[in-house]
């Protein structure tokens, strides 16, 4: 039975790794995670064999926790809008990082069939777990919209730092005092990790979120292959720990990608405050009517977009689709530039359009499409604005100099769809829109796009 | 079962396995391949499960119980909106 066992933990294993290296691959992912899933299925099954999984009441309480806890995700996991895919990943996220804190709860609860390390090793996947599961928590709050601001206070890194000490101090008690592992002490080594884990979230800015959930994706993994360490489990360990240096990788690519140093990111205060030193505007805003834009483009050899945040809230990826459709058609060549940040988080954007139907392979990122602006005809800006000032090249003191922007300015003309004035996320204002070649199209991001299809049409 | 240096060269390999996996991947699947990955660690779900199966206690029981619950929440979930999103990835050219 254990060899039965056995095989199958490490076919699940095999499963789970080409799974994630087909994920890498647009063209293969979708089988990547259909593979992993039955790695899943696999090791669950044959669990239920397990030789240390004994009573009746047991094996109904796991089934029952099952069946609860997958209901209820399969539901919401069904329901969830693309829009809002970050903080579900947060959640789900955290969820696993209890369940391994759970893990090591229950291991040392039964203290006297362990070796010191492994105890040792508990208590370490207990702080990580706990840390992610309410740290995963704030996260979700936050990009939820729960909890609106980021809180600080005097001399937060201090307590930080002391909370984590205390945390750090209980733990090596606990994982030294053999099989006395006193309850209350166990309890309160929990209680001030998962403390942590919320005073550690808690100042992060919502827009350096997704690093964050990146972050202890890549925790909960770990914490995870410490368990598998403590319960002789070569499947936890394995998984756990390939998510582990996996997440890790993509976090640090995620944060450079956003041109945010993970220990920024973590340490810093940007994202709240902009600085009043911004230089002076030139020019004016230039307003264009839907039509005018509509035959502008029509008429172009090649068109490029650009998609912000701005236009998934305002739903208008389909109208936007359907308009590069109609341009297709005329034998514009249509490109999408995606900038990393574009969107709640990394590769968020490319869901957002892909849900509308668009064809993965008309969307660039950055460092693809940034030599293509010199040669389109027409680009245009819809629901994005950070993310397209020229100022990050040009201006020092601007707080989002040298992030890696889109070059749209240097396109022939640009066309910049916007609810009204105002500046973007950073308080910055963007010079972009006063440019001699730029065009403003004031209105709401759907209508807009609807009247440009309208416009097209009409051209026949 | 698995003794002390086994388990590091467990970890060891399993480290550069992730790391070299996903080393090339473009920014279009960051947030799919980070759900992906949160799926991955799902497995949690058998820990649970073999936690859950040999307590003892009432106390243990609850612990393993809550324990499994979010574990399973960890794997459905992660496995469902993964999946969802991935779907919606098509190219231009009609080939999946």
């Amino acid at each position: 039975m254990s060899f039965i066992i056995n095989l199958a933990y490490f076919a699940a294993a095999v499963l789970f790794i080409v799974g994630l290296k087909q994920m890498a691959s647009p063209v293969t992912a979708r089988r990547g995670i259909v593979w992993a899933g039955w790695g899943m299925v696999l090791a669950t099954v044959v669990t239920f064999l397990h030789p240390e999984v004994v009573g009746f009441v047991n094996y109904l309480l796991i089934l029952l926790g099952i069946g609860i806890g997958g209901g209820v995700a399969w539901y919401t996991g069904k329901r969830v809008a693309m829009t809002d895919m970050p903080q579900m990943i947060a959640l789900y996220n955290g969820m696993g990082g209890g369940a391994a804190a759970g893990i090591g709860i229950v291991a040392l609860m039964q203290a006297d069939t362990l070796a010191w390390t492994t105890q040792f090793i508990a208590v370490l996947g207990i702080i990580i777990g706990s840390v992610a599961f309410s740290g995963s928590l704030v996260a979700f709050a936050k990009l939820q919209g729960l909890l609106k601001k980021s809180i600080r206070f005097d001399r937060q890194q201090k307590i930080n730092l002391g909370v984590l000490g205390g945390t750090l101090l209980l733990g090596l008690i606990i994982a030294f005092s053999g099989s006395q592992v006193n309850g209350t002490l166990l309890l309160l080594f929990v209680l001030l990790a998962l403390a942590f884990g919320v005073l550690m979230t808690i100042p992060i800015g919502g827009a350096d979120m997704p690093v964050i959930i990146s972050l202890y994706n890549a925790l909960t993994g770990l914490a995870v292959g410490f368990k598998g360490l403590v319960l002789d489990n070569a499947a936890l360990m394995i998984a756990g720990v390939v998510v582990g240096s996996a997440g890790t990788l993509l976090t640090q690519l995620m944060a450079k990608a956003m041109n945010r140093p993970l220990s920024n990111v973590l340490f810093s205060q940007f994202g709240e405050t902009a600085t009043e030193e911004q230089g002076e505007v030139t020019g004016t805003l230039k307003p264009i009517e839907s039509s005018d834009a509509g035959i502008m483009m029509a008429y172009a050899n090649k068109v490029i977009i650009v998609p912000g945040y701005g236009m998934a809230v305002a739903q208008a990826q389909h109208k936007i689709w359907e308009l590069t459709q109609r341009l297709q058609e005329r034998g514009v060549d249509v490109k999408f530039a995606i900038h990393p940040v574009a969107g709640r988080m990394p590769g968020h954007m490319n869901v957002l359009l892909a849900e509308a139907g668009v064809p993965y392979d008309l969307i660039y990122d950055l460092d693809e499409i940034n030599t293509e602006f010199k040669t389109a005809d027409v680009a245009v800006v819809i629901g994005a604005n950070d993310v397209v000032n020229p100022v990050a090249r040009s201006n020092p003191e601007s707080p989002i100099y040298g992030m890696p922007i889109l070059n749209v300015d240097e396109a022939k003309n640009v066309i910049v769809i916007k609810r009204g004035k105002g500046a973007g996320f950073s308080g910055v204002e963007n010079h972009l829109f006063y440019a001699d070649n730029t065009r403003m199209l004031y209105g709401d991001g759907q209508k807009v796009a609807g009247e440009l299809v309208a416009a097209v049409k009409e051209l026949g | 079962m698995i003794e002390g240096f086994v388990a590091l060269y467990i970890f060891m390999l399993a480290a550069f396995t992730g790391y070299e996996v996903i080393s090339k991947v473009p920014v279009i699947l960051h947030t799919p391949l980070m759900s992906g990955s949160n799926f991955v660690h799902g497995i949690v779900l058998v820990g649970t499960m073999v936690a859950l199966g040999h307590a003892e206690t009432g106390m243990q029981q609850l612990v393993g119980f809550v324990a499994v619950i979010l574990a399973a929440g960890n794997a459905v979930g992660g496995y469902v909106v993964t999946e969802r999103m991935l779907e919606m990835f098509k190219s231009s050219k009609g080939n999946q």
